[in-house]
């Protein structure tokens, strides 16, 4: 299996690479320095939420509220910049992290101790969360000159050339591969999403494993939630409205797989790519950006169709030498 | 005696009949609450012109119960009113009337619902995958053919249908859901086809084995849903007048809340549609009411969440507790 994924996450990269190239025969600037930069620092968030609905998906779960808990959180720590405009960053950041745990908290007791059904659950807290920015801002927007200074110029402030949130999601990254590939509580959630009651006969708590994803989603989305209202300079009650399913596509495009178990953190940066490639391509080809939906809508389904082929040429595999009687160097039986 | 339907066991039906009545007895709180909190409320005119608030996505609820009690879903139905709309929109303005346009509009949704479950079926992909792909699609369609413009050129016999009264009493869409209500609780509960829907719901192996042809049944399901979507499109647009690509933008998780708060299981095979009957009258009667004191709607979303969340954990939490109980004794 590990060959089957490592094929797949080569063949997704060549295609970025097919599609970066088309793009850049057609408008050279696109790979000029600023618009690179442009990309990077617009795909990190992506890459952070990308990387946390990881989480859930590949133990067989969804957390359809980290937009609305972005959303929550950023406009709690851009009031609370607004009150104490003179806020440290640490602070900033601690909150964000802080408060996004929270809102995960809920979920993940939900979800694990009740045992509740997860999109159930994050539809409701999608819901309440949601409403929730409208009743503690009253509507109203907070926009950049009412927000601290420092607040809105950390993330986009740079550190050997690249921004702030790029060196951000490179943290998140290495420490998720390393959970994902190196760490047994990493492991334990592929374990628990291939297979539920396989996973308990070894002694996987199944409880804990979901607290930790649950309450992982929520700390990655209050960070991202405070990164992207400081990087666009305002927080309204529709922040990141939609946002969850652009992070549930960027993982099925990887390759993640919704019924749990499969998806790596490479697949899930390649599929992250593939999407702000297209979404900030689309201008500088002369696309309307009105396209923009309807192309990753379209590339979703070919990436899903895709992978359940995928899945199915494996199964035959497994046919092949009974049936025909192993010509191709088959185990002899 | 229509909440008869295959279960695990007795104790889990007595669980949803009880359910069907917590649902009753919120409903008549809430009608209780609007009545004391403004005098226009109990009014027969003002009563039949709320539905129209929500006829439109009551007629979803009812196919998206059949789709959640058989393991699916669809999260693109707000997509699909918004790639209906479009289509009537671009008819209207090469002059199409009303009878076309309306036809146009439930075609072009249960071609869209067949394209969901003829992927879902065809390459054996969950739904919510498929349905979060084409979500975008179908409303990436419409933003395509309007970008931030709109259609509003619709004929004038087109408005008789979102704004016009049975009666003069009662709306053409409340009429709609009615009679399809009915239509659907008696093939649910009383013919083959729903019993065939619980049994795939609850072990589509079994089913299978047993001689159901699952994979049709699903994939038909689909196309009743698409096809809901289309006639909720017609109204909505007739009622409206206009069609952007952002209309009915946020239904798709409404109507999958009113269908859970009814007490279908979204692992499938359980729950009746009684039960989505009345929680569709729930939710309507109390953003009716809160209209009346004037809550903004967006208020309302956090009700919705705190209500679909205990609708589902209420009964786990009882069943841990009495569970917990019986260990406890013995």
């Amino acid at each position: 299996m590990p060959s089957l994924l490592r094929r797949r996450e080569t063949a997704l990269a060549g295609i970025v690479a097919v599609l970066v190239t088309a793009i850049a025969v057609r408008a050279p600037v696109f790979l000029s320095r600023g618009s690179l930069d442009t990309l990077v620092t617009d795909g990190a968030i992506l890459a952070i939420m990308a990387l946390a609905q990881l989480l859930a998906l590949v133990t067989r779960g969804i957390d359809l509220s980290v937009a609305a808990n972005m959303a929550l959180t950023g406009m709690i720590t851009a009031l609370l910049s607004q009150a104490f405009p003179e806020m440290s960053i640490a602070l900033t950041l601690a909150l964000a992290l802080g408060i996004g745990l929270v809102l995960g908290a809920i979920n993940a007791g939900l979800i694990a101790l009740l045992e509740m059904p997860p999109i159930v659950v994050t539809l409701g807290t999608m819901s309440i969360y949601r409403g929730l920015v409208f009743a503690i801002s009253g509507g109203a927007w907070v926009n950049a000159h009412q927000l601290g200074p420092a607040f809105v110029a950390f993330p986009n402030e740079r550190l050997l050339g690249l921004t702030h949130i790029v060196w951000i999601a490179a943290i998140v990254i290495v420490i998720e591969y390393v959970f994902f590939h190196h760490l047994r509580r990493g492991r334990e959630l592929y374990a628990l999403g291939g297979n539920a009651a396989a996973a308990q006969y070894v002694g996987i708590d199944a409880a804990r494993v979901k607290l930790v994803v649950y309450l992982g989603t929520g700390a990655l989305a209050g960070l991202s939630g405070y990164l992207w209202v400081a990087r666009y300079a305002v927080a309204y009650t529709e922040t990141a409205l939609g946002f969850e399913m652009q992070t549930i596509a960027a993982c099925v495009i990887g390759g993640v797989s919704i019924a749990g178990g499969r998806g790596t953190v490479a697949g899930c940066l390649l599929g992250t790519t593939f999407l702000v490639v297209i979404f900030n391509a689309l201008p500088i080809i002369d696309v309307s950006p009105f396209w923009q939906m309807a192309i990753s809508g379209a590339s979703i389904l070919v990436a899903v169709i895709v992978n359940s082929r995928g899945e199915r040429r494996r199964g035959k595999r497994i046919l092949a030498p009974a049936v025909s009687g192993a010509p191709r160097g088959g185990a002899p039986c | 005696m229509l909440s008869r339907h295959p279960g695990p066991g007795r104790s889990r039906w007595a669980v949803l009949k009880r359910w069907e009545l917590v649902l009753l007895a919120i409903l008549v709180a809430i009608c209780a609450a609007n009545s004391y909190a403004s005098p226009y409320f109990l009014d027969v005119h003002n009563l039949l012109d709320s539905t129209q608030s929500f006829s439109e996505k009551a007629l979803i609820a009812l196919s998206m119960s059949l789709l959640i009690i058989g393991r699916d879903i669809d999260l693109s139905v707000a997509a699909i009113v918004a790639l209906c709309s479009v289509v009537m929109g671009w008819l209207a303005t090469q002059g199409v009337g009303m009878p076309g346009l309306l036809t146009a509009s439930v075609v072009v949704g249960t071609a869209a619902g067949m394209f969901n479950g003829g992927i879902v079926v065809g390459f054996k992909v969950p739904a919510i995958v498929v349905t979060i792909g084409t979500v975008s699609l179908f409303r990436g369609i419409p933003y395509i053919v309007l970008g931030d413009g709109a259609y509003t050129d619709y004929p004038d016999d087109f408005a008789v249908l979102g704004q016009g009264y049975l009666f003069d009493l009662i709306p053409y869409a409340f009429v709609a859901f009615v009679v399809l209500a009915a239509v659907f609780a008696v093939v649910v509960h009383k013919t083959t086809i729903g019993r065939k829907l619980y049994a795939y719901g609850t072990n589509p192996e079994a089913a299978r084995y047993s001689g159901i042809n699952v994979d049709a049944y699903r994939f038909w399901m689909f196309a009743v849903n698409g096809c809901m979507a289309g006639l909720a499109a017609a109204f909505l647009t007739s009622r409206v007048g206009a069609t952007r690509p952002n209309m009915a933008f946020g239904w798709d998780l409404e109507v999958v809340a009113i269908v859970v708060l009814g007490g279908v299981g979204i692992a499938g095979g359980t729950g009746t549609m009684t039960g989505v009957i009345l929680a569709i009258f729930v939710m309507g009667m109390m953003t009716f009411g809160l209209g009346l004191i004037n809550v903004p709607g967006i208020l309302m979303t956090i009700v919705v969440g705190i209500l679909l969340i205990t609708a589902v954990a209420l009964p786990i939490a009882l069943r841990k507790i009495s569970a917990w109980r019986a260990r406890a004794s013995h």
